[in-house]
């Protein structure tokens, strides 16, 4: 994937690194200890019901308290394999968290679940893999994309004596936790780590650059396969649908972050001088906050409606002041300013307002003069063959499936971001991919009548 | 501000404070800091014979509350390890500065008349306000026969207790061990024997915990270890109990307590006054937190006792000993049940599931619309055992609301379910 060079390209500070480390940083064995103290053991917990996952939340935090941390990660573990990437990346403010009856109480804060969560998954020692595999089934399952769905897919199949083969079109497994978080909220490698920890259990293969529809196809591992599951995300961009999109200086965010996650040396990343990032969503927050980190001296994110429209949550709004980004709301973008060399230099935007219900422009315009303007206005279905559009049903730009994660396809089934299912959170994929194993298994194994 | 001057068996200090016989006031230069820093007295820690008691290496141990605070403490320190005439000496001098202050000495010497006399003479020309019998140490000198031993066999206490009175003027307080079956036995024996007042309690028999990994108790000294004297926070209850028994006891009626255990607070130390506690000795709030604490004790009592109305320690001293009375005089007709205010209430159960597992499945579970559930008393199934409000984690949003208040008083021996009903 080539990026192309801003116009003007900024020197990153010369410490870069300090400035992608954990935005959260880990407790401390005493915090732990402090902290998981003030959990109340609720009975019927508001947690474990707000968590996607079905995490026993209070339970593990009692295994915390009482010095059991190898118990704690296995109480996360068994609801959700990825409770390592989860604690790091889940916004916990609008789940776990918001459903914390320590809100409520006089000192109106919550648990800290996540950080309690990357405690113990990150200090948890474990002698081998943490599960075992049940008797070998002889059944044989296709998963498609190595990111979070699939990955919680495979291990839950393998868990239950299926062998299970993964085919990831990328270099790399781990899906956005490899290729699309904010390089401050998953450090280091531990994307690739935790894929590591979660292959660990045995029966899965894992085949890297082996893209469906290009390498194999789906026809292929119906055959092949007594079972399918489809995790391949979206990897489809929106586009602004304005002329002069393909400019020197107009970005797709989803790519500059791929390349700054992949970046083995951060300083040699280029940098434009001030930045326009249109969206409202955390891909949107992820990339401004990051530019500002590498040096980026103006950032703005537009959006055209409102702050309580965007998708990006309030905390995450907090994290984008915090790093000086200004965020522009009711401003649409309409025309992308070039100079004489067809280089970005600026963007018209056209303020907005809700007129009955409905957004209008307005007769004012203004203009935010920029290098670089960086798209993370959603990503899109992409199907990987063109056949699964009448094979496949489609239902808001996405893959329908039913309340067993079953596609029409006979014995295929899908999860994560490219059904139509939830929002697109990472834990959801985790419990999607889950549950789709639990389907797969009772259809390849019926329970004896 | 209240006055906390406080007369104890004969000896004044300004405030009921005291330093507890314990490693805190083993010498001049801590006793010296602990009445810079406003202690109304101390008990200097345990004197005995020379050759003085020689001490291990690693001493203590803790349990702790889900903060790490400090709430039980033990120990497996003896008697001073410093010579007799060092104390005497140290114990002249440091009165001589504060002669405002209770200064009483501790002593434990072994079962002998001719040992008793000799050191409370040596003490007495000291100009020291009192003598303490140390007849409470649990650990190393009751294998010696002396501390425990002797304060678990009355006979003994009351032997000592007499020798110490004849031989000197000075006020005699016996400390009282905890670990016997009946606390008011040894009260009553020091009485006969002419204490001028008890101390209590000394420390119980424990140990704090093991090491799970070397497999032996704490603390550990080079692999073994042995039971220590327990104290701090959670023997308080159990020190209450003890001195409200000697103080609701017609035997000993009058006789005067210098409460000790687990007091960390102005409260706790208002709490013991209340049972008739005529002062008060710290130890472990002193040795985890320094001091200084004195200044927040003090402070806290004389404002609470301004806001009640107290002048003086006497106005409220042993005012809770007449509450304080047998099961079977408890009213059988007062009846609370539990309330549960749903404005503060934060959803998390534990009152439910505390009461629906191990109580009266008193409590009802609905589901709301929102996902979050509400709870609600059953009072026809509530007993008012307290259980919900005790597990509820918020002030003041489970409460007991008497009910059936026109009923008369009747206590369990009127009561006609009585089956050994006396009045019957």
């Amino acid at each position: 994937m080539s990026l192309q060079p801003p116009v003007t390209k900024m020197s990153p500070p010369q410490d870069i690194d300090q400035y992608f480390t954990d935005i959260h940083p880990p407790l401390t064995d005493r915090q732990a200890l402090l902290e998981s103290a003030r959990c109340l053991y609720c009975f019927d917990a508001p947690c474990i019901k707000a968590c996607p996952s079905d995490i026993n939340i209070p339970s593990f935090i009692q295994q915390i308290h009482t010095d059991n941390l190898q118990g704690a990660a296995q109480t996360i573990y068994s609801s959700n394999i990825l409770g390592g990437s989860c604690a790091r990346v889940c916004p916990t403010e609008i789940l776990c968290e918001q459903a914390c009856v320590r809100n409520k109480e006089a000192e109106c804060a919550p648990v800290l679940i996540g950080l309690l969560q990357r405690h113990a998954t990150d200090h948890a020692e474990f002698e081998g893999h943490p599960f075992s595999r049940a008797a070998a089934t002889g059944k044989r399952v296709a998963v498609v994309g190595a990111g979070p769905a699939g990955l919680s897919c495979a291990h839950r199949l393998a868990m239950k004596g299926h062998q299970v083969e993964i085919f990831e079109a990328s270099e790399k497994p781990g899906g956005l936790n490899e290729y699309g978080i904010a390089r401050y909220k998953m450090t280091d490698d531990f994307a690739a780590r935790e894929v590591e920890f979660i292959l660990g259990i045995g029966g899965i293969t894992l085949h890297t650059h082996k893209a469906l529809g290009r390498d194999v196809s789906l026809a292929e591992l119906q055959s092949g396969f007594d079972a399918v599951f489809l995790g391949f995300g979206l990897q489809g961009t929106r586009k602004l649908l304005l002329e002069h999109e393909s400019a020197k200086g107009v970005e797709d965010a989803v790519d500059y972050i791929r390349v700054l996650r992949q970046a083995s040396d951060l300083s040699q990343i280029p940098v434009p001088q001030s930045a326009v990032v249109i969206g409202a969503g955390n891909t949107a927050i992820d990339i401004a906050c990051q530019l500002r980190r590498l040096g980026c001296e103006e950032v703005t994110l537009a959006y055209r409606r409102g702050e309580e429209s965007m998708s990006a949550t309030g905390h995450e709004q907090q994290i984008a002041r915090d790093h000086q980004v200004r965020i522009r709301t009711w401003s649409r973008p309409e025309v992308l300013l070039l100079n004489d060399q067809g280089e970005l230099q600026g963007l018209q935007l056209r303020r907005t307002r809700l007129e009955a219900g409905e957004l209008v422009d307005t007769d004012q315009a203004f203009t935010l003069p920029c290098d670089a303007l960086f798209k993370a206005v959603g990503q899109t279905l992409v199907l990987p063959e063109p056949d699964m559009q009448e094979q496949l049903q489609i239902e808001g730009g996405k893959l329908w499936v039913d309340a067993q994660y079953r596609t029409p396809l006979d014995k295929v089934f899908a999860g994560g971001d490219c059904t139509s299912v939830g929002q697109d959170l990472t834990v959801e994929a985790v419990q999607q991919g889950k549950l789709a194993a639990e389907s797969i298994h009772q259809l390849l194994m019926p329970v004896q009548a | 501000m209240a006055n906390l001057f406080t007369r104890f068996a004969g000896i004044e200090s300004p405030n009921p404070f005291w330093l507890a016989s314990a490693p805190p006031t083993d010498k001049a230069y801590n006793v010296e800091r602990a009445f810079e820093a406003g202690w109304g007295g101390v008990v200097w820690k345990t004197l005995g014979e020379d050759p003085a008691a020689v001490n291990v290496s690693s001493r203590y141990s803790a349990i702790y509350d889900a903060t790490g605070q400090v709430t039980g403490f033990n120990n497996i320190e003896l008697i001073t390890d410093r010579s007799l005439e060092i104390n005497l000496r140290e114990i002249e001098a440091v009165k001589k500065n504060w002669p405002d202050r209770a200064l009483v000495v501790s002593l434990m010497v072994p079962c002998e008349e001719e040992s008793w006399k000799t050191i409370v003479k040596l003490v007495e020309q000291t100009g020291a306000d009192g003598l303490e019998l140390n007849f409470g140490c649990p650990h190393g000198m009751p294998e010696r026969g002396m501390g425990a031993a002797v304060g678990q066999v009355p006979e003994f206490v009351e032997m000592v207790t007499r020798w110490c009175k004849m031989y000197s003027r000075l006020p005699v307080i016996v400390k009282l061990t905890p670990n016997i079956t009946d606390i008011r036995f040894s009260a009553r024996a020091a009485h006969a024997g002419g204490a001028d007042a008890v101390s209590l309690i000394n420390t119980i028999n424990s140990i704090t915990g093991i090491d799970l990994d070397q497999m032996v108790a704490r603390p550990i000294v080079d692999g073994k270890s042995t039971h220590g004297g327990y104290c701090g926070p959670a023997v308080k209850p159990i020190a209450l109990n003890m001195v409200s028994e000697i103080a609701r006891d017609p035997q000993t009626q009058g006789l005067p307590i210098s409460g000790i255990g687990g007091i960390s607070t102005w409260r706790d130390a208002a709490e013991f006054i209340a049972l008739g506690a005529g002062s008060v000795q710290v130890c472990t709030a002193a040795m985890v937190h320094g001091f200084r604490i004195v200044t927040e004790m003090q402070d806290g009592l004389s404002r609470w006792m301004d806001s009640k109305g107290y002048q003086t320690l006497d106005d409220f001293r042993g005012l809770a000993v007449q509450n304080t009375t047998d099961w079977k005089y408890l009213n059988m007709n007062y009846k609370i049940v539990a309330s549960i205010d749903q404005q503060s209430c934060i959803g998390c159960g534990r009152c439910y599931i505390s009461c629906e597992d191990t109580s009266h499945q008193a409590i009802s579970l609905t589901p709301k619309a929102d996902g979050t559930n509400q709870f609600d008393i059953i009072e026809s199934e509530c007993v008012g055992c307290n259980l919900c409000q005790i597990t509820c984690p918020v002030n003041d949003c489970i409460s007991m609301v008497r009910k059936e208040a026109d009923k008369p008083y009747m206590n369990w021996l009127n009561d006609p379910r009585n089956p050994y009903g006396e009045a019957r």
